[in-house]
């Protein structure tokens, strides 16, 4: 059965690579739903979270690929359940509207929503939190004459480990070498063959 | 970049004083020097010029061979990698000159060949800009290039190209694209020497090896009655011949090729049980699914090796070995995966598993193979029809070459008949698109065959269709004087499509029906001398006028019309329902 997952894959930032992992997607006919891409805690190396709705045969093999990548510098998926993982929303709505009708501060403590601007003409809200935390937010402000809505690609963290040079270790471990061996170059900026 | 030239520290003491003014073009003739390229195969341009223009100062040290399309460039360092085992190279220009080569990256990276293309690209400024002759070739490359990146700064050169050979060789190797824009080639810049590129932070060319696997490898091999190893190219490109005779020897395994994987093991081989897939031999497709345990060298599982996959070696427990993790579990589920280059992997094999023969079991591939000879083999090679077969072509060709000669095929049914009767005494002699199925290859790749392996005969075999998709390279053999000896099975047809049209379309033959012209007298029109036959008796001292001409020649075979490539596995039937006829 098909299932979400979200895809983190450590890359070189180099022009280009956004292409050539998208297109390892497009390829097998997957959509991306969501897709973000960041520094990591490692200087030079980005991020990418990446959620799709696969199979997980499918998911496996297509992670396999998208490592096989030069400038991969490592790849895995998982379940909602092994991440944990925000979203953040922003809603535009009229002022006078949503000054008369609705109570703020309900709105402010029951959603945690904050208000970024507020003007004559409209406010922006703001909510950090997962899919359904910011669709119920929409649906409050709705009535009100909701202007515009946006929500960004998901961020996650795995829960189970500390940080990228453990991480890699763990993964390491587990395929393909039973020897933990670190990527003696990753701490090297200085030294590293990259461009 | 300011960290690569903070890269080679350990090299400071012997590091030269930088070289001023070097342009960008020259540093990419030092990096192929210092890589040890000595030839090129390309088409100059607009935006290549600059590189072009060094190029004429370089003519002694490198060989510059001038195709008559980009397409014919990049096959024909891919036939240059093939015989050579080292990396082709290609020069292109922007446009047109680099959206001609796709073709041959898609073939190289199917087939896994090593290749470094270099394209000239508009100037920086005006990227973008729809200018004359730009293309966007970085992004129509992506999917079938292993890396490629465009350089926009000639001080970028040096380390670039370090990486693109080293990309292009390494693990599981594949092509590569670098897109040099025009100001970069001119660009003059303190040029510091050349330092080649042994690690890349983000890649792992293989996998680190795991013992206990190699041990749990070697148990089910102990411990099986009816092993059957099958094998790909992998053996081949991880120069693990040696290594692997050594396995099967000990092992006492029949083994069987895909077409790959053809020539890394010689033919007469005891234990060569022969061809996988589609057209391959009766024994080795059935006995796939009667084997205990498949063990599986450096190929993978392609769908014209496993026919329909719910029916494939079911029984079997797998063992995978591969330089590419992503190939374990691709399409055939595992027992054991053996990660990494063969060559070091196969050692530690061969040491665990026990001296061993089958001689029953191998006996089962041999009863086998007499069946098909009766009902396909023997009709082929030995044919009572008027008409010539494109088997007792390739049957005379063994008696005349000994087996010695590079074959180079070109894709359909000459393909398949060429790859089941050649004869082949040593490895890299069998060179063929595969993966991608490339008409028109045979001819350009026969070219670079040649300059790879000058000391043998290299025979192209190609059919009346393939020939004419690139026949225009006959005017590099002519004016680069390559002594390839092309051998044309004309059956009219184009004969695989047929095939298929006969067997399962009622015999609606659809647009299959291929006019040619007079090949012999194009061929003297490029000054080739050649010869048309048709006839049984005319054959064997056709050939031997082919082979014993000094240079290029071409020899036509007319052959039966309506001739099919049996055996024949289905599509979407198992290997087991091969077909006899």
């Amino acid at each position: 059965m098909k299932q979400e997952f979200t895809v983190t894959v450590y890359t070189e930032n180099q022009i280009g690579l956004l292409n050539r992992i998208a297109i390892m997607f497009s390829r097998r006919k997957i959509n991306i739903e969501s897709l973000n891409t960041s520094p990591s805690e490692v200087e030079g190396i980005h991020r990418f979270t990446i959620v799709i709705n696969e199979l997980e045969e499918v998911v496996k093999k297509l992670v396999r690929q998208i490592e096989k990548q030069v400038e991969v510098l490592k790849a895995y998926y998982n379940t909602a359940e092994e991440i944990i993982w925000q979203e953040l929303a922003l809603y535009k709505v009229p002022t006078d509207e949503i000054a008369e009708k609705v109570k703020v501060e309900r709105l402010l403590r029951e959603y945690g929503a904050r208000a970024v601007v507020i003007r004559k003409d409209y406010t922006v809200f703001e909510t950090t939190g997962q899919r359904e935390e910011t669709n119920k937010l929409i649906a409050v402000l709705e009535p009100y004459g909701l202007i515009e809505f946006v929500r960004s690609a998901r961020v996650a963290i795995i829960k189970a480990s500390s940080g990228f040079h453990s991480k890699l270790k763990e993964f390491e471990k587990k395929e393909p070498s039973e020897d933990v061996i670190e990527n003696e170059y990753l701490g090297k900026g200085d030294e590293v063959f990259t461009m | 970049m300011s960290t690569i030239e903070k890269a080679p520290a350990k090299e400071k003491t012997d590091k030269k004083p930088a070289i001023t003014n070097v342009s960008g073009s020259v540093a990419v003739l030092e990096a192929f020097l210092a890589e040890g390229v000595n030839t090129i195969f390309g088409y100059p341009g607009g935006a290549i010029m600059p590189i072009y223009d060094a190029l004429y100062d370089y003519q002694e040290k490198l060989h510059h061979i001038l195709v008559r399309h980009e397409q014919g460039a990049i096959h024909a360092a891919q036939g240059y990698a093939r015989s050579s085992g080292d990396v082709g190279v290609v020069f292109a220009t922007s446009g047109p000159g680099a959206t001609n080569l796709v073709t041959g990256l898609a073939d190289a990276m199917i087939d896994s060949t090593p290749v470094v293309c270099i394209t000239g690209q508009v100037f920086a400024h005006l990227l973008g800009t729809d200018a004359f002759q730009e293309t966007d070739v970085i992004n129509i490359t992506t999917p079938v290039t292993k890396w490629n990146y465009q350089v926009t700064d000639a001080t970028e050169i040096p380390a670039v190209l370090a990486k693109a050979f080293y990309i292009a060789r390494s693990g599981r190797p594949g092509p590569v694209l670098i897109d040099i824009t025009k100001n970069a080639q001119l660009q003059k810049f303190d040029y510091e020497g050349y330092t080649k590129c042994d690690h890349v932070r983000s890649y792992r060319p293989a996998p680190i090896v795991r013992k206990e696997y190699i041990t749990e490898a070697a148990k089910l091999i102990n411990e099986a009655e009816r092993p059957f190893v099958i094998f790909g190219q992998g053996v081949i490109l991880g120069k693990a011949e040696k290594e692997f005779l050594k396995f099967i020897e000990k092992a006492g395994i029949p083994t069987a090729w895909t077409i790959m994987g053809l020539s890394a093991i010689p033919s007469d081989h005891p234990l060569n049980v022969g061809m996988l897939g589609m057209h391959g031999n009766y024994g080795p497709n059935v006995l796939t699914n009667e084997c205990d345990v498949l063990i599986a060298i450096g190929m993978r599982f392609d769908d014209r090796v496993t026919g329909r996959l719910d029916k494939y070696a079911k029984q079997a427990k797998v063992i995978h070995l591969d330089i590419d993790p992503a190939e374990v579990d691709k399409n055939v589920k595992t027992t054991v995966p053996v990660w990494g280059d063969c060559k070091e992997t196969l050692p530690l094999l061969t040491a665990q598993v026990e001296q061993k023969v089958y001689p029953q079991w191998l006996q089962k591939f041999r009863d086998m193979m007499k069946q098909e000879e009766e009902t396909c083999i023997t009709p082929e090679l030995n044919p009572t029809t008027e008409q010539l077969t494109m088997g007792e072509v390739i049957k005379t060709l063994n008696e005349l070459t000994g087996g010695d000669a590079i074959i180079v095929t070109d894709v359909g049914q000459h393909q398949m008949v060429a790859c089941r009767y050649a004869k082949f005494t040593q490895s890299k002699s069998n060179i063929t698109s595969g993966g991608l199925g490339t008409m028109g290859f045979a001819l350009p790749a026969a070219i670079g065959a040649k300059v790879g392996a000058p000391e043998r005969t290299t025979v192209a075999i190609i059919g009346d269709g393939g020939f004419q998709m690139t026949l225009q390279e006959l005017g590099t053999i002519m004016q680069s004087d390559i002594d390839v000896k092309i051998l044309i099975l004309n059956n009219q047809f184009l004969g695989m499509v047929r095939q298929w049209q006969q067997l399962f379309h009622d015999k609606r033959y659809s647009f299959v029906n291929i006019e040619s012209p007079d090949f012999v007298q194009l061929a003297k029109a490029y000054k080739i001398p050649g010869q048309s036959i048709s006839k049984r008796d005319d054959l064997k001292k056709a050939l031997t006028e082919m082979l014993n001409t000094k240079g290029a020649y071409l020899l036509e075979v007319m052959t039966g019309k309506e001739n099919n490539v049996f055996p024949m596995v289905p599509q979407g039937c198992s290997v087991a329902e091969i077909r006899l006829k």
